[in-house]
């Protein structure tokens, strides 16, 4: 409607021919749709840091539950506590993916989800569940034999912790520790026996300190992964997250991640690529994903400079709003080559080599990594499909791998213009089943890659939890996955600027489909017509010089 | 002696003066845009040259009806008379100061080649630049006129050739205002109204 406003408005302008100043009045037409950021603000005060200390404002105190007035053994019998109240939340988190890892693409039919992917990171789930699955909200996941029907299964304080005490150690299949443990190993330093009591007692909402336990630390570390999600997240500044800016808007995750009945909104299994609705009234449940930046922002937030709006039929708002990903204190890791992984000192011991930075550059667990900070993203045209290279699927070994694949085109409605980060990598192939190749990684027996470092071992039995015949010849192809960037909205000051994008070379440079003004787009159009502009200037140029020499002969 | 003629009234001077400037600033700020040179950064030149399109085309609607209400409109009716007796004058005459073909008077100010020149303008040139410079001031509203399919490289492609039709003539409009029989006379014409006749 407001479109249609702004047409008949200048249209108006051209009859009415309203002089020099009614261009101004055009402008601020759009001040009538104000910023669906707005009310949020009055979120604030509540969570400012200085108010930290104040009480939770739930209705339970759950330090006065007399269920939780016990020394717990271990998780599920916490589990099993909270149950007792809360009945459903058991069986609604089993449904939820962060349970079962399993995602079913309904266009690509193909069956995703951590159990079934294979990235280039640490590869796959297969045969290291016992240190994967300290990620997952469950207890006891170590092996294919996991009952993922037992309620008490669940692990309700990975999410609800609110002492930030209750960490999830990779090895125990889940369980945090429940005895004195050397962490990290070889360390000397030692974790006391997790107080399930005192964290039973304190469990309240899930904060970016909660969900950034195990998304903060995807890829085996911090700010490894997803380079636009990494711990310095929990306190961000302004300048590094507008909406979870800790003395601004300060956002928790579920802010945006609206969740009902433990399902959480927004996947990157099946994004929204493309919002073309305006915003989403809160609490109205009329299937769509209330996780968009649209969600709240409605489909022409850009009031004081409304040609933004006319860019949202090919961008997806996270382009020019996220300027750059690891804005935080840390890089991300960007490359992961696993193939020079295994090489070992004289003494056959590991080898570990920093970089200038002070990050691990060389294990002889992982192979050579590089980081970046201050990252640009790289752009694709994105429909919200992606195509995944399964267990099984052809890899020939001499192009790069394309371990997932974002679809969309220019001429699709449905894609926008998204920014990527793109991690390549190398890891193991099955030279002669033409497969990518997984292997066991970590855990207890002789062909753990992280205790004998050979790869043929690991390999074979990595290789024998899947259904994919494995021929035992490998090499080490090149790979990339993209991870879309969402998150490190930076506040508006901050998001590129026009030109950016608008001059050759610029951001978007080398994108199909789209023509950018500022951007050498018609060669041949600027040739013709600088050409023939020449020539008239050439051409007058001459015919005055000739008139100038007459008239002097003349007079 | 010279007689004088007046012949551009007070509006249409303002018109013409006041368009020029536009013009002149909408080319500079255009092909700015268009990514031919760097001068006022991109996003300031597409505030000022919407800008100026908006001023320009309130300035037009004011011409319109100039002309129309003073019936000055008749000034650009086509005529093939003496076409080609002023081609000859500007290939050849004008340099061996023959006399002008075309005598001014203030129901024909235009000389034959002017009325051509100015109605191609009006028809072609004007028409291609406005029509897809509005495509591209509602791009994402084109729906509601029932052209929600056109690319922007299509209205681009006609922006930018208009820009430089417009071009070629602002060159060789500049360099013809010099060539009346001394060559500041029509450009004095222009300021003060007054033409000095022969």
């Amino acid at each position: 409607m407001m479109n249609a406003t702004r047409l008949k408005m200048g249209y108006v302008l051209f009859l009415v021919g309203g002089l020099l100043l009614s261009v101004p009045g055009f402008a601020t037409v759009e001040k009538s749709s104000t910023s669906a950021a707005a009310p949020a603000a009055s979120i604030a005060p509540a969570a400012a840091p200085q108010k930290a200390e104040q009480k939770s404002k739930s209705t339970a105190d759950h330090s006065k539950f007399e269920e939780l007035k016990r020394n717990f053994r271990n998780g599920p019998e916490v589990t099993k506590a909270c149950l007792k109240c809360h009945t459903e939340a058991g069986k609604q988190v089993q449904h939820t993916k962060h349970w079962t890892w399993e995602y079913v693409n309904p266009v690509t039919k193909q069956k995703l989800g951590k159990k079934h992917v294979i990235n280039n990171f640490c590869t796959s789930v297969k045969t290291n569940q016992t240190f994967c699955s300290a990620c997952h909200v469950g207890y006891g996941w170590s092996d294919d034999s996991f009952d993922f029907s037992k309620e008490a299964n669940v692990d309700c304080l990975a999410c609800h912790d609110t002492t930030g005490k209750y960490k999830k150690i990779p090895g125990l299949s889940g369980h945090p520790n429940y005895k004195t443990m050397e962490w990290p190993p070889h360390s000397g330093r030692f974790r006391e026996p997790t107080d399930l009591k005192k964290i039973a007692q304190n469990v309240g909402k899930t904060s970016r300190a909660s969900c950034g336990a195990c998304h903060f630390y995807g890829g085996g570390g911090d700010a490894v992964k997803h380079g636009d999600l990494d711990s310095s997240l929990k306190t961000p500044e302004r300048y590094l997250d507008v909406h979870m800016d800790a003395e601004g808007l300060n956002f928790s995750c579920g802010e945006c991640h609206l969740s009902d009945a433990h399902k959480v909104t927004g996947s990157r299994y099946a994004p929204t690529a493309a919002e073309k609705k305006g915003a989403l009234l809160r609490g109205k449940d009329d299937g769509r994903n209330p996780t968009t930046c649209r969600a709240c922002h409605g489909d022409a937030p850009h009031t004081e400079y409304a040609k933004l709006n006319d860019h949202t039929d090919k961008l997806a708002c996270q382009t020019c709003h996220i300027p750059e990903f690891a804005r935080g204190r840390l890089p991300t890791k960007m490359t992961w080559d696993w193939s020079t992984a295994g090489r070992l000192d004289e003494k056959g011991h590991r080898i570990q080599a920093k970089n200038s930075g002070g990050q691990v550059a060389y294990d002889s667990k992982k192979g050579d990594f590089t980081y970046e900070r201050y990252v640009k993203p790289e752009y694709v045209w994105f429909n919200g499909d992606i195509k995944y290279t399964l267990f099984g699927d052809r890899v020939d070994g001499s192009d790069r791998v394309k371990i997932n694949e974002f679809m969309g085109g220019p001429d699709d409605p449905n894609s926008r213009i998204w920014p990527v980060k793109v991690f390549r990598g190398k890891q193991p192939y099955d030279v002669e089943n033409k497969t990518l190749a997984v292997f066991h990684t970590a855990g207890k027996g002789d062909a753990a890659f992280w205790g004998n470092y050979n790869w043929d071992k690991a390999l074979k039995v990595g290789m024998a939890s899947t259904a994919v015949a494995f021929s035992g010849k490998y090499d080490f192809v090149e790979t990339e996955m993209s991870w879309p960037i969402t998150h490190m909205v930076a506040p508006k000051e901050d998001a590129l600027s026009c030109v950016q994008c608008h001059k050759e070379n610029g951001r978007l440079e080398g994108l199909k489909g789209i023509y950018m003004p500022g951007n050498n787009n018609w060669p041949i159009i600027d040739f013709l017509g600088y050409s023939v502009a020449l020539l008239a200037l050439i051409g007058v140029l001459i015919h005055g010089g000739i008139r100038y020499l007459t008239s002097r002969k003349g007079g | 002696m010279s007689e004088r003629i007046y012949i551009f009234k007070r509006f249409e001077r303002f018109w013409h003066w006041s368009q020029a400037a536009l013009i002149m600033f909408l080319m500079l700020t255009g092909f700015e845009i268009h990514g031919s040179y760097r001068l006022f950064g991109f996003e300031n030149a597409v505030s000022y040259h919407t800008f100026a399109a908006w001023t320009l085309v309130s300035l037009w609607v004011f011409a319109v009806f100039w002309h129309f209400t003073t019936g000055e409109w008749k000034q650009y009716i086509p005529t093939m008379e003496k076409v080609d007796a002023m081609f000859k004058y500007y290939v050849t005459g004008i340099f061996t100061n023959a006399p002008h073909p075309f005598r001014q008077t203030t129901l024909t100010k235009h000389n034959p080649l002017q009325r051509l020149a100015y109605l191609f303008v009006f028809v072609v040139v004007n028409p291609v630049i406005w029509f897809s410079g509005w495509a591209y001031l509602f791009y994402n509203e084109l729906s509601v006129v029932g052209l929600g399919g056109l690319p922007l490289s299509w209205i681009a492609f006609f922006h930018v050739v208009g820009a430089f039709m417009m071009l070629i003539f602002f060159i060789a409009h500049v360099y013809l205002a010099t060539a009346g029989h001394t060559p500041t006379a029509h450009i004095k014409a222009m300021v003060t109204g007054w033409e000095e006749a022969d």
